[in-house]
């Protein structure tokens, strides 16, 4: 079964007179309680498409089925109501929310709009999701500023799973943390998964990450998709020059004692 | 290896700051050596870079003392190069390319502007920026964030200065480019036999090429030591938690393998 269908899609930008191909005739799957890793570097198209994906632009070509139905054809009140399903977490955590929000306002807002609970249910339901994201109850009364880095985003991915979707597009969504955090954060997102069944599209630069978390990844380069396949399979044996690169760009630790200086001193 | 700066004692606490940013470090870095300041935000090891380089902001208390083998403190630009995470506000975005490099030269090895201008295109060509005669003429916006990057070295070592300071250098760039820049720094460095202080949060990165390394948290330094070695056995909790948070490719991963 399939919950997201990408087909053909394409986008250009014109800058100065000079068109540029962002996405160039990409077609995708995502399956019900998968993750898709999305890499490619800077410039490779993987956050113009995640933003047609959330209709925060329009696409130039292309098709996009999201739980059997056209996805791109929706507008006003149709796409609003149906966004409940497709939510998703930004890298800038701060950026995301209204700075003057306290974290309380910050959920009521989508358990409101999407009429997910009563009011009068409202103050439990928040309750229950700050916990679920491993946040005590009384951070509701914060304003957002309060809250740490990682907090924030843990308020982001409660935000998200508010309107019980089925999707999340999680753009660079643990990039800016520091990695005793990131990797917390990670593993709520894959705890989530597995209680709820949700699907993730996980669009970063970082190999590293999305190999903890994706089952498949894709793989795009200037504007195209150039590999895809299961995650180990391609970080095991990456066939396409921009796979290659990525894999070898990954630090790895090295912890060998006997190595020495690494130059002549 | 001769001691280049001894420091000791130094505190930092920033205007409007009750606790300090850097608590009491005691830390000595040796000519030559390729050191690498590690640890998250908050820890301090910014204002350790800055405060080395003498760019602290106006304001910032300095308590202890930073002793210089050569009895005086280096003049940035000459002594020491400095490359920020972000060129994109480190470079003067309305001086061409060509200017922002042949500056330094010009100002610290007294070159006429010809003479700076020839040796900032070499300086460009000598970092790997494509077309350097026609990135002479281009502004900071019209190249990419990793070529800015490479402007920025290219500015940072015009005047052929003996220490480089490299602050999260390759953070805002992807991992691709990141470890183009890192191949970069590497090459220039060991070429011109410069000190080199790589401050980074990421402990990988620094395994891969420093000779030391120093665990900064919360201001405080935890460890320091040859790079293998603490990596190998670190003595302390953090130092621990900060290599057990690393993630490579060969870390298992969260999920199941299998697609569902």
């Amino acid at each position: 079964m399939t919950l997201l269908a990408i087909e053909n899609l394409s986008k250009r930008f014109s800058s100065g007179g000079r068109e540029v191909v962002a996405v160039s005739d990409v077609s995708l799957t995502l399956g019900p309680g998968e993750t898709l890793g999305l890499v490619g570097a800077s410039g490779s198209g993987k956050s113009t498409l995640a933003r047609i994906l959330m209709r925060l632009l329009p696409a130039d070509g292309g098709a996009i089925r999201f739980e059997g139905k056209d996805w791109l054809s929706l507008s006003g009140a149709n796409l609003r109501h149906r966004r409940a399903r497709m939510q998703m977490v930004f890298q800038d955590v701060l950026g995301a929310f209204n700075p003057r929000a306290t974290v309380a306002s910050v959920l009521n807002d989508p358990l409101r709009i999407h009429n997910i609970v009563p009011k009068a249910g409202r103050a439990t339901e928040i309750a229950m999701l700050l916990d679920r994201v491993g946040l005590p109850a009384n951070y509701a009364e914060r304003s957002i500023r309060e809250v740490s880095g990682g907090q924030r985003q843990r308020i982001a991915i409660a935000r998200a799973i508010a309107t019980k979707p089925s999707l999340i597009v999680l753009d660079e969504a643990v990039s800016a943390l520091d990695v005793s955090i990131r990797g917390k954060i990670l593993e709520l997102l894959v705890e989530l998964q597995e209680e709820r069944g949700i699907s993730y599209l996980f669009v970063s630069h970082d190999l590293a990450v999305l190999r903890a978390v994706s089952h498949r990844i894709a793989v795009m380069d200037a504007g195209r998709l150039v590999e895809t396949g299961p995650m180990r399979q391609v970080i095991e044996n990456p066939q396409s020059p921009a796979a290659r690169a990525l894999v070898h760009a990954v630090p790895r630790l090295l912890t060998e004692p006997t190595e020495g200086p690494s130059h002549d001193v | 290896m001769s001691t280049l700066c001894q420091i000791r004692n130094l505190s930092v606490t920033y205007r409007g700051q009750t606790l300090p940013a850097l608590d009491h470090l005691n830390l000595d870095i040796a000519a030559g050596e390729w050191l690498a300041i590690i640890g998250e935000s908050g820890s301090g090891k910014s204002t350790l870079a800055r405060a080395v380089a003498g760019l602290l902001p106006p304001g910032a208390k300095l308590a202890g003392e930073m002793r210089w083998s050569s009895g005086g403190s280096p003049l940035p630009g000459r002594d020491l190069g400095f490359v920020f995470q972000d060129p994109s506000s480190s470079l003067n975005p309305v001086l061409s390319v060509g200017e922002q490099v042949a500056e330094g030269a010009r100002r610290h090895l007294r070159l006429s502007w010809t003479e700076a201008y020839a040796h900032a295109l070499k300086m460009l060509e000598r970092v790997g920026l494509p077309q350097p005669d026609k990135a002479m003429e281009a502004f900071p916006h019209q190249l990419s964030g990793g070529q800015r990057q490479r402007v920025a070295i290219a500015a940072a070592l015009a005047a052929k200065p003996g220490i480089l300071i490299a602050d999260e250098a390759t953070s805002a760039l992807d991992m691709v480019v990141q470890a183009e820049i890192v191949s970069l720094l590497d090459e220039l460095v060991r070429e011109a036999g410069m000190t080199l202080i790589f401050i980074t949060h990421d402990i990988a990165l620094a395994s891969g090429f420093a000779d030391r390394v120093a665990i900064f948290k919360d201001g405080r330094l935890v460890e320091t030591g040859p790079t293998g070695l603490v990596l190998s056995s670190p003595r302390e909790a953090y130092t621990r938690t900060l290599i057990a948070s690393h993630r490579d490719l060969a870390t298992p991963p969260l999920i199941r393998e299998a697609t569902p």
